[in-house]
């Protein structure tokens, strides 16, 4: 290991430093707002490290910097596409952590060792975006999941605790699934470096291999439910809404962001890198069409009948999982002359947006369930005369979570709906429009109730400082890129590169 | 390009709404600030009507404010273009008038009252967005930034107790019809690679649709259809004119229908002419649906505001009915029926904007929308009667207003293609002069009724708004060329168009 593995590895390991830091910090100090200024401010250090590292690729002009390790395989590089992620995940932190400051109050004591989980798992996914070799995926999906585990049962009451262990559970037998896809794929191929994968993959669906290719297939279709499992698509999304609804808030805006977030980059890492074989591609560009319609459907019929709002969004979650993997269904190889990136960029625009919107529509829910002590939806009523600005703030959300302008939900939506239209799945385009529409039902709901009902109670909901920045941050962002999404977009772009060249 | 004026007449009310939300305190205020808002929006309309250059040798798109790398991506080539031509011209003019009307009209609303101006300017920001983009994409996000306003000014200044469901019903209807939108405006995207409203109908007419053209047709169709509403998808519309207040149904039924209407002229007669003239027998076939259907429902109305409700889906049943002229006869396609068709759109926008205003009048003052529950008010409040028989009778079309024109316009282009359907729609007139002679001898004249003793009349304040709309109605009917010509200058390139697609198609 070089000193140039560590500078490459240098976001990841900052990350983890802070981490332990912060466990530190909280051992001295008896002002536990410090811990929140701590984990904010330490954030700087892997976003410079990540910001360093990328102007120092284009500086090079080259596509990617590989760590060996000492070893003879690549597992680890630091690409646009990478670079992007950590750029995401670190924001999307930030604000959780933001969120959060309030929130941890409610615990008599670990505080530090909440916010340190948090990070923890965040170095788990940033690695995740930058590997390049199946067990490394592995180990970084185990190091993202177990954190999160332990966040969710973090409240240790029933709900809380039942989140936990149904997470811990569910995401082993994922995993377990994951590792036998895997194993199906090394069988074939005889390596475990995706690239490698990738050229022997050309050789065997040319000629003659056991099965007829089918059995390979079949591993492909493993990984698949395996990554499914992490990002919530149907059928892999029971656990979803249980631990949405048990887990402390900020922590199921970190599941709903964050996590999601690292599951889209590692399977458009390992399917545009390894499974990138023209034959295969459209075989697996048709079953992500088919998970994405029935997710998308299913998350939002099934959102129509919820009475509490994290459990709400939890379904609202796995409809958003659908609308991703449109981007994941549109191979450009499909069709002849189609834009060669629509698909992959479309899923890092579209993930920034709803990051961007779902913390916004997190923030707000935090801070407001945090006063009145109630996640039910009905509890909400009146919000517009109690606490104008959160009200304002979710609604505004909730109408970005729809894809209405101008916000950047209707922007991300359009374009990774054009991604579908330029490669021949114009149906699925139509089914994530018709599901738009079914979608307002249940946002606008919201919506309604805080605007439209008499409040229950006439005391005003303020909040505190860093949840208004964190409310404001993503509400501006929200506004901003749904006006002018150019700068996103483009970097959305140059960051998939990488993955088609 | 940027003449700077569309724009500014598009996003005032936008920047208005900011800073009634932001800086504005008080009731009064508020209401003051709206109303200078949107007088300033009426004189920018008027001016931008009048710098339309008519003249032969004119560009068709004026006033161009264009900046074309907003969102230079590729795969996303989205510009901002503001333009008018003689089709949208007018109904900047409309736009503005009903604007202000509505504002002006709401002079009496108490609750929540910075919201209530804050949505009813975003939404006129919106409506004039939709009229002026060139430009696709900008045209759908214009269309969709009017829902969430509309949303909002039925769900709560509405009307009790459904007024909840007319808004969501409203909203799913509208909302379903543009989705439906969307994927054919990004079919054609991907099919030639251009936003460009004025370059897609060449480029369609060379071929290379991913779709086949009739499908795209019919996915864009159909979201103008819902607005419009075409039967059998008018459903949301009573409901929601029933429940929306005063000024949001003046919006509604004055500007926002049109938006179905002026898109099947922008959009679908002039990017697909031969699916257009193809289905002609379709359009003359539910636009007489809509005039007999619409007019035969009003009959049994009793509640005054769904009546007038009811009677739009018979009137733009005229604009649908002018639009089935398009194949032409013996293969010559005239404007004369096209024309009277967006007529219809402009003269049905000030009188039924002006029916609901009066309409709302009467309910502030007496309590009730039920018509047998009127009755004798012609004495108490005579200015407002008059102005409700004017209204009247240019409803049914009386010569010398607005009405007759465009119906005329829409009988003389349409018989000669359709005679036996323009036959029958033609005894939609005779219905609506009974309905609305009928409904204004229930409501205002007859016995006087003892518990509406202390009703008033308009105030000044109230009678602002309805001179304006009585001008229009006046003016238009009496000197028509103000409007059709513009008019024509506009629909002149859709039958070119047009005479080449059913000239090709009968070779």
């Amino acid at each position: 290991m070089t000193t140039h593995d560590i500078y490459l590895l240098s976001p990841e390991i900052s990350m983890a430093g802070l981490a332990i830091l912060l466990i530190l910090v909280d051992l001295v100090v008896s002002r536990k707002s410090i811990l929140t200024i701590v984990a904010v401010l330490g954030l700087a250090v892997p976003l410079a490290l990540s910001i360093v590292l990328w102007f120092d690729l284009t500086d090079q002009a080259a596509t990617q910097m590989k760590a060996d390790f000492g070893t003879e395989i690549v597992t680890f590089v630091v690409d646009k596409f990478s670079l992007f992620f950590k750029f995401l995940l670190v924001g999307a932190t930030a604000l959780v952590i933001l969120a959060s400051s309030e929130y941890v109050s409610k615990f008599k004591n670990f505080h530090g060792e909440f916010f340190a989980l948090i990070l923890f798992a965040t170095s788990g996914m940033m690695l995740l975006a930058s590997t390049v070799e199946l067990i490394t995926i592995y180990v970084s999906l185990e190091l993202t999941a177990l954190p999160i585990a332990a966040l969710a049962a973090f409240m240790r009451d029933s709900r809380s605790s039942e989140a936990g262990l149904k997470f811990l559970i569910l995401s082993a037998i994922s995993s377990a699934v994951l590792l036998y896809g895997m194993v199906i794929i090394y069988g074939f191929t005889g390596t475990t470096v995706l690239a490698d994968i990738a050229t022997q993959l050309g050789g065997l669906l040319d000629g003659e291999s056991a099965f007829g290719g089918n059995a390979l297939l079949f591993g492909v279709i493993l990984v698949i439910a395996g990554f499914g499992f992490k990002i919530s698509s149907v059928p892999f999304q029971m656990w979803a809404p249980d631990v949405y609804e048990g887990s402390p808030t900020p922590v199921t805006a970190f599941l709903s962001v964050a996590s999601k977030a690292a599951g889209f980059a590692v399977i458009l890492r390992v399917f545009y890198i390894a499974f990138s074989a023209e034959i295969l591609s459209v075989d697996w560009s048709a079953v992500f069409a088919v998970l994405a319609a029935v997710s998308m459907t299913f998350g939002n019929l099934v959102a129509i009948r919820q009475n509490n709002i994290k459990r709400m969004l939890g379904y609202s979650t796995i409809a958003h999982a659908g609308y991703l993997m449109v981007g994941l269904a549109a191979v450009a190889s499909r069709t002849p002359d189609a834009d060669a990136i629509i698909g992959p960029s479309g899923v890092l625009f579209y993930l920034s947006g709803y990051a961007i919107t779902n913390l916004a529509a997190f923030s707000a829910v935090i801070a407001i369930s945090n006063r009145i002590n109630s996640d039910l939806i009905d509890s909400f009523a009146g919000m517009a005369r109690r606490a104008p600005f959160l009200a304002g703030v979710l609604g505004f959300s909730m109408i970005s979570l729809i894809g209405v302008p101008p916000t950047v939900g209707f922007m991300s939506k359009i374009y990774i709906f054009g991604a579908a239209v330029d490669t021949n799945l114009e149906w699925l385009a139509v089914t994530g429009m018709v599901n738009s529409v079914i979608s307002a039902y249940y946002y606008l709901r919201v919506v309604k109730v805080m605007y439209l009902r008499e409040p229950i109670d006439d005391a005003p909901v303020g909040s505190a400082l860093p949840m208004k920045l964190a409310v404001m941050v993503t509400m501006a962002g929200t506004a901003f890129f749904g006006i002018y999404p150019t700068p996103l977009i483009n970097l959305a772009r140059s960051a998939v590169d990488v993955l088609v060249s | 390009m940027f003449s700077g004026w569309l724009t500014t007449i598009v996003f005032l009310p936008l920047a208005g709404a900011i800073i009634i939300a932001l800086f504005v305190r008080g009731d009064k205020n508020v209401r003051w600030f709206a109303g200078i808002i949107s007088l300033a929006e009426l004189v920018l309309s008027i001016a931008v009507f009048a710098q339309y250059d008519l003249g032969a040798g004119a560009d068709q798109f004026q006033l161009v404010d264009k900046i074309e790398d907003w969102i230079p991506v590729e795969s996303f080539k989205v510009q901002y273009f503001l333009a008018i031509d003689g089709l949208s011209a007018p109904m900047v003019l409309l736009t503005g008038i009903l604007g202000m009307v509505s504002v002006f009209a709401s002079w009496s609303v108490k609750e929540r009252l910075p919201e209530y101006f804050m949505w009813l300017l975003i939404l006129q920001s919106a409506v004039m967005g939709v009229f002026t983009s060139m430009d696709f994409f900008l045209f759908f996000i214009f269309w969709e930034l009017e829902l969430i306003p509309m949303f909002f000014l039925i769900s709560i200044w509405g009307s009790k107790p459904n007024r909840e469901y007319s808004a969501m019903k409203f909203l799913i209807f509208t909302f379903l019809g543009s989705a439906f939108m969307l994927v054919g405006i990004l079919v054609l995207f991907f099919s030639f690679d251009t936003f460009d409203m004025t370059l897609l109908p060449d480029a369609i007419s060379r071929g290379g649709i991913l779709l086949p053209a009739s499908l795209v047709f019919t996915m864009i169709f159909i979201a103008f259809a819902v607005k419009l509403p075409i039967w059998p998808l008018h459903s949301w519309l009573p409901d929601a004119h029933t429940d929306a207040p005063t000024a949001a149904s003046v919006m509604l039924a004055g500007v926002l229908l049109k938006m179905g209407a002026y898109g099947m002229l922008r959009i679908s007669a002039t990017m697909f002419p031969e699916v257009m003239a193809g289905i002609a027998w379709l359009l003359a076939s539910v636009g007489v649906i809509n005039i007999l259907y619409g007019a035969a429902i009003v009959l049994r109305q009793t509640d005054l505001k769904r009546l007038i409700a009811f009677s739009s889906i018979s009137h733009m049943g005229f604009v649908v009915l002018g639009l089935s002229a398009v194949v032409g006869v013996n293969g010559q396609v005239s404007t004369v029926g096209i024309t009277g068709a967006a007529l219809q759109m402009f003269t049905h926008g000030t009188i039924t904007g002006l029916l609901f205003l009066l309409a709302g009048f009467i309910y502030e003052r007496t309590h009730t929308r039920h018509i047998p529950h009127l009755g004798g008010l012609a004495t108490r409040m005579p200015m407002l009667t008059g102005a409700l028989v004017l209204a009247g009778l240019a409803s049914l079309g009386l010569p010398s207003t607005s009405g007759f024109v465009s119906e005329i316009h829409v009988f003389l282009g349409v018989f000669p293609v359709w005679s036996w359907l323009t036959a029958v729609g033609a005894f939609g007139v005779v219905l609506t002069a009974g309905y609305i002679l009928w409904m204004i001898q229930r409501a205002m004249f007859g016995p006087e009724n003892q518990h509406l003793n202390n009703v008033s009349d308009a105030t000044v304040m109230e009678m602002v708004p309805v001179a304006v709309m009585v001008a229009a109605i006046m003016v238009v009917g009496i000197y028509p060329a103000i409007i059709a010509d513009v008019f024509t200058t506009g629909i002149q390139p859709i039958v070119d168009s047009l005479q080449i697609a059913v000239t090709a198609s009968l070779q």
